[in-house]
């Protein structure tokens, strides 16, 4: 039925499983969308925020995603501007998993604003003191570089390839894409410090605060390197997704082997700096400002020394150790438990870096504050993930997004 | 304040006495009243009202007969940020600029029709002293009538908070324009929590007018980020550094220890450094 825009030569599932498929994605992407008009109409009131919680699960979920969509920038900057060939085979997932992420942050924002006709202000009205507007400039001009880097996939589809026009067109943005890959990276070092920054400047949240260097602290610099270290781990884990969905390999071992290692090595150096930090920040920033390591993880029913953990021995040292040494990396099994656990680790990392800041108490006298985010909360944070099955199937089925697929294919 | 409108920088400040306070609310109520703050239908869950003014209660956590028990109205702090620069926790991170400190009069200032609701400056607020508008404005009917017709309602999804009443700062100032005075009076400009205390508790003015009461009872030192000199008065969470124009004064000491936090042993080992600067 819709064969003629599936690319030469592809296996692709019969249409009406396809569309099964995408129906049943598209029923949760519609359960979100409504969700997202209860609150766009009836305000933040459908939500479970309040005034202690003024950042919540949509905050989490936009760093989240930004997060692990820091492969798109991490390996177009290692593809186009430190020229690693081999990577040109996984770049399309990773710029395709990148659009997803930022244009879903963007919605997200969208959302979360309680007064969402006046978003522009923050570029009108802009404060250049505040990390938020850096990350509101940073992230749209980010995500029109995706864009950019996007159409020429999107153009190599077969029967827009047709077209001289388009044909010309994708060819030329082919080759002047190291500038865009470059752009994207500097961008990409901003938003996602800025980000980062959005935690580390609130020096009245001592779990958030942290000293730095000039006008930015040392959170920044996290964000950015754990973006880029963790964000290959989730492009991997969609790539394997994919594989044990379609039955197929869609790239070879050699590939998902550099990046993973390049991963591995990031994670590695990130986790050092990050322990780093934290043992600073426990004996020096914090206990300046009168309070012990254990008051932030103690007194309360679900914040414990468990998630600090979890955070940087099971999702960061972990990792690390099994995608840095060759043996492990090699092994399946142990290669798609090491890229599972980072992608968690960051997710877990932009978690306490939101909700654990609000939750701890600061004023001697007040108390720990716990929420459960409310069905529409869920429902608009799901909404992304369909989307963003729905969007990477779509670029499955009609695009060449797995550049050595046919090649895997033939050799089987 | 004359015709060229130039007039000497303020320092707003409060002073509240929290051996005097009895808890009772005034201040909470006149707040509301005088700043045309909505209520809900259902005010059970705290987290989500909007209240100014808030009255904590703080108890030295000792039981009977030692028990002990302090009300602690909390207003906007009004901070002046790390070297009381006027970075405030909240105006340095508002990507609007929607919220600003005065650098005439101290005060921390919030643009409603400015402000799109991202919340990142509650975030920012160690003290809650920032409130967000997660429903439309009601009020019974019949009581629209009552609203005072020099402060604009807030619209849904923007963030508010306590202004030191700046409305009756901006009407004494006309009025002394009017007059060709520079300066206006101490009790010409008082907020409606200090005019509500049945109690006395709170006092208002300027912190830099040695004249002025506030001054005198704290004697904030301009040396040091208007830290209080006088023993008996502290500021909440005074070593963040958010710097706030809002002082509290107790004789006991379990109170002033509640101010702020410290590590096991810290507290006596300030003490005992206070006690012999005093003695010098």
């Amino acid at each position: 039925m819709d064969s003629a825009l599936i690319p030469e030569g592809a296996r692709r599932c019969p249409f009406p499983v396809f569309a099964a498929g995408i129906a049943v994605a598209s029923a949760v992407l519609l359960w979100g969308v409504y969700a997202m008009g209860l609150v766009w109409i009836k305000g933040l009131n459908q939500t479970n925020m309040n005034d202690y919680y003024g950042f919540a699960l949509w905050i989490w979920a936009d760093l989240a995603v930004i997060a692990i969509g820091g492969g798109a920038f991490f390996t177009g900057l290692l593809r186009y501007v430190f020229g690693i060939d081999e990577l040109k085979h996984i770049i399309n997932l990773a710029v395709v998993i990148g659009v997803i992420c930022y244009s879903s942050a963007l919605l997200i924002l969208a959302i979360d604003i309680g007064q969402p006709l006046r978003g522009w202000f923050i570029f009108w009205h802009a404060n250049v003191h505040s990390m938020l507007t850096e990350v509101a400039f940073c992230l749209s001009l980010y995500f029109s570089v995706l864009i950019i880097e996007f159409i020429p996939l999107v153009l190599e589809n077969r029967q827009l390839d047709k077209v001289p026009f388009f044909h010309n067109l994708g060819h030329n943005m082919h080759g002047i894409m190291a500038v865009f890959a470059a752009t994207g990276a500097f961008l990409s070092c901003f938003h996602q410090g800025s980000l980062g920054g959005v935690a580390g400047v609130l020096y009245g949240r001592p779990f958030a605060f942290r000293e730095g260097l000039l006008i930015w602290p040392w959170t920044f610099f996290l964000f950015t390197w754990s973006a880029a270290a963790y964000g290959p781990c989730f492009t991997l884990t969609v790539c394997k997704i994919f594989e044990g969905v379609t039955r197929k390999k869609l790239v070879k071992d050699n590939v998902v082997d550099l990046l993973a290692k390049i991963s591995g090595w990031m994670i590695a150096t990130y986790i050092i700096a990050k322990i780093i930090d934290t043992i600073y920040w426990a004996g020096v920033t914090v206990s300046d400002m009168g309070f012990s390591f254990m008051h932030f993880y103690s007194d309360n029913a679900f914040y414990g020394v468990w998630i600090l953990f979890t955070e940087i021995v099971i999702c960061g040292i972990v990792p690390a150790i099994l995608l840095t040494v060759k043996r492990f990396r090699e092994d399946k099994k142990l290669l798609i438990l090491a890229i599972v656990l980072g992608t968690i680790g960051v997710c877990i990392n932009r978690w306490v870096m939101v909700l654990q800041v609000v939750a701890v108490p600061v004023m001697s006298f007040d108390t720990w504050a716990l929420y459960i985010p409310s069905w529409q909360e869920v429902a608009t944070t799901i909404l992304p993930i369909a989307y963003g099955i729905i969007v990477l199937s779509l670029a499955y089925r009609y695009l060449p997004m797995f550049p050595q697929e046919q090649e895997l294919y033939d050799a089987k | 304040m004359t015709k060229d409108n130039h007039g000497k920088a303020y320092k707003f400040g409060m002073v509240i006495d929290l051996d005097k306070c009895t808890g009772c609310g005034s201040c909470m109520v006149a707040c509301m009243s005088e700043n045309n703050v909505p209520f809900k239908e259902n005010e059970t869950d705290k987290k989500d009202s909007l209240t100014w003014m808030t009255v904590y209660k703080l108890t030295n956590g000792k039981p009977f007969p030692d028990t002990d028990i302090c009300y602690m109205p909390r207003p906007c702090m009004h901070c002046g940020g790390k070297g009381d620069h006027g970075h405030s926790p909240c105006v340095s991170v508002c990507p609007a600029t929607a919220t600003d400190y005065g650098y005439d009069t101290g005060i921390v200032s919030q643009i409603y029709t400015r402000c799109f609701g991202c919340r990142y400056c509650m975030v920012s607020c160690p003290y809650h002293a920032r409130y967000f508008n997660w429903w439309d404005p009601k009020w019974p009917p019949g009581m629209e009538e009552y609203l005072s017709p020099d402060v604009s309602p807030r619209m849904r999804g923007v963030v508010e908070k306590c202004t030191f009443c700046y409305h009756r700062y901006q009407e004494a100032r006309d009025r002394a324009y009017y007059e060709k005075r520079d300066t206006i009076a101490e009790d010409e400009y008082q907020t409606a929590c200090t005019q509500a205390c049945p109690a006395g508790a709170i006092t208002f003015g300027d912190l830099n007018n040695p004249d002025h009461e506030v001054y005198k009872l704290v004697k904030p030192d301009p040396h040091n980020c208007g830290r209080p000199r006088d023993p008996k008065a502290f500021r909440v969470l005074e070593r963040l550094q958010t710097n706030p124009k809002v002082y509290y004064i107790s004789e006991r000491e379990w109170v002033r220890k509640a101010g702020d936090n410290y590590r096991k042993g810290e507290w006596d080992k300030k003490n005992m450094l206070t006690k012999a600067d005093g003695q010098h």
